[in-house]
């Protein structure tokens, strides 16, 4: 059966699983981490700074976003990702060895535990980037899929950027202008990877979780080449091209989150839910965020600009998704497993009760609010990332008892 | 766009308006405004289902000889959701707001997983295999009422 047909060839319950349950550890470590070392909120390239960002972005956000990404082409593209099994163990081993030999590693500039974690995050992120290419390249060329296609290209020059960068420090070569390669980085990493996945894939989701009217075939349309066109242009070539090409995404990344707070206000549904917090706070820290970048800050704004995009817009609008994910799987997967007739089986609100994960968001809010005024006040490091570290403690927790809930039912994982 | 997944894809629409009628009116504990809204939400998902599975997926199985591929998948998905239908049901007639509204959450995702697989993919593969008879099709879908 040809790739375009695979309907029914959803993974197995452990293939994203696996990346949505290690992915909170990570984030609390990040919390942890923030409380007790000192002097992270002055500059985004002070050790532990970059330690923080990383356990963040590849721990939390790029953890979950590739399991979610194998789980959703099959769905949104009739495409699955190849031997997901395989790639889903090998590239969750990969980021889950590297991500903190990594944060280690920046936070010492021991040479040979950089030179580790180049490697098992190289290695890691390649075997997820080559299947999804070919899911990608298989898949009806609807716009959300090109999205993704496109933010997949982003994360494969970011992972590149990366491991020069890592064998900058290792020692191994120096480049003309690092901090010049840093820049590139982190925008293709931020911007290209994470803010162009999350629009590809809002496109689909945020209309089907809320019930609200369609994103404008001509608006997606009109995002998906402003995106093309800027992310090239703000990576590639010199200086006046890329201001262009920066100016267009952070412009792109607005208007999509204007569209997507107007969209959401328009919902037919009248119940609101954790999952649609989140996504709004998501957005609103998205459009802040990507409306300050282009500004000439001082040092402390452009930490909180940056706070705003990676925990403010990344790690709510995953918190938020991972709501829906992980209790819709743990249903569909006990209905596979045990066919009908099914009653007295448990509801997506039975495995996450709302009042749980609405306690799990304002500790969220606490945090972030804490975190955001760091720069400008930083003893509240201290408070910022306990609670960083309480709500992904908890944050984990609701994942694991809706697994053991899926269990005590006879689900197998 | 194409016959067949215009048509469908509109009836799709039409079904999550009625599912978000009921469940407004649950949320509301407007029991018998909600007992209503139920009723033409599960009617429209009948007709919507027998159009595919009396209509489209024969002639999509005949023309292609796919009867095991993706109708199979989504004639399993239909029963997946008439099971969520009829557990929303009773609970209406208990009154029961709680364990509705964790159906019906429920139900949305697999509804909706469910209707971007056929709009995405299913649809267009039959505008595509039935071109020629797409218009005698939806003649066809359009009188149905089970």
């Amino acid at each position: 059966m040809g790739p375009g047909l695979a309907l029914e060839q959803a993974p197995p319950f452990s293939a994203p699983l696996r990346f949505f349950l290690t992915a909170p550890v990570f984030l609390a470590a990040a919390g942890l981490l923030a409380a007790w070392s000192t002097g992270w909120s002055g500059t985004p390239l002070a050790p532990v700074s970059l330690a923080l960002t990383h356990l963040v972005t590849l721990g939390f956000l790029g953890m979950v976003m590739l399991g979610a990404l194998m789980q959703i082409l099959p769905v949104v593209a009739g495409s699955p990702v190849p031997a997901v099994g395989p790639v889903a163990a090998v590239s969750h081993a990969g980021l889950a060895i590297g991500t903190p030999l990594l944060a280690w590693g920046l936070a010492s500039g021991e040479a040979a535990i950089l030179n580790a974690a180049g490697l098992a995050l190289g290695l890691g992120l390649t075997v997820f980037l080559i299947p999804t290419a070919i899911s990608l390249a298989r898949a009806r060329a609807l716009d959300s899929v090109r999205a993704m296609a496109l933010s997949v290209a982003a994360l494969a020059v970011t992972v590149l950027l990366g491991l020069s960068l890592t064998a900058w420090l290792a020692g191994h070569w120096a480049p003309a202008d690092p901090i010049d390669l840093l820049g590139r980085h982190a925008l293709a990493g931020l911007a290209g990877w994470v803010g162009v996945l999350v629009v590809g894939t809002a496109w689909q989701v945020v209309p089907m979780l809320q019930l609200t009217p369609a994103y404008p075939p001509r608006l997606t349309r009109a995002l998906l080449i402003g995106f093309a066109l800027a992310l090239p242009a703000a990576l590639l070539p010199p200086a006046p091209w890329q201001i262009v090409g920066e100016a267009g995404l952070a412009l792109g990344l607005v208007v999509f989150a204007l569209a997507t707070l107007d969209l959401q206000r328009r919902r037919k549904r009248k119940i609101g839910d954790t999952t649609l917090r989140f996504w709004r706070l998501g957005m609103i820290c998205l459009a802040l965020a990507a409306a300050l970048s282009p500004l000439p800050l001082p040092e402390a704004a452009r930490m909180t600009a940056g706070m705003l995009f990676v925990a403010g817009f990344g790690v709510s609008v995953v918190n938020g998704m991972l709501y829906k994910i992980v209790p819709f799987l743990a249903w569909f997967h006990l209905h596979a497993q045990k066919g009908l007739p099914a009653a007295g089986r448990p509801s997506m609100k039975d495995y996450l009760p709302e009042s749980r994960a609405q306690g799990q968001f304002r500790a969220y809010l606490a945090a972030l609010a804490c975190l955001l005024a760091t720069p400008f006040a930083p003893a509240l490091a201290v408070p910022g990332g306990l609670l960083l570290a309480a709500s992904s403690a908890w944050l984990g927790w609701n994942l694991v008892s809706a697994v053991r809930l899926f269990r005590a039912h006879g689900g197998r994982v | 766009m194409s016959t067949i997944n215009q048509y469908l894809s509109d009836d799709h629409k039409a079904c999550d308006d009625l599912f978000v009628a009921a469940e407004n009116a649950v949320a509301a504990k407007d029991w018998p405004g909600a007992r209503d809204q139920f009723d033409a939400f599960t009617a429209s998902m009948r007709r919507h289902f027998a159009r595919e599975e009396e209509v489209l997926f024969p002639a999509f199985e005949a023309r292609t000889g796919m009867s095991g591929g993706p109708t199979f998948v989504m004639r399993s998905e239909h029963q997946q959701i008439n099971h969520l239908l009829a557990e929303m049901r009773s609970a209406l007639e208990r009154a029961d707001g709680a364990a509705y509204l964790g159906q019906s959450e429920t139900l949305l995702m697999l509804m909706r997983q469910h209707n971007m697989k056929e709009e995405n993919i299913l649809y267009p593969m039959a505008d595509q295999a039935l071109a020629d008879e797409s218009d005698t099709l939806v003649a066809r879908m359009e009188p149905i009422q089970a």
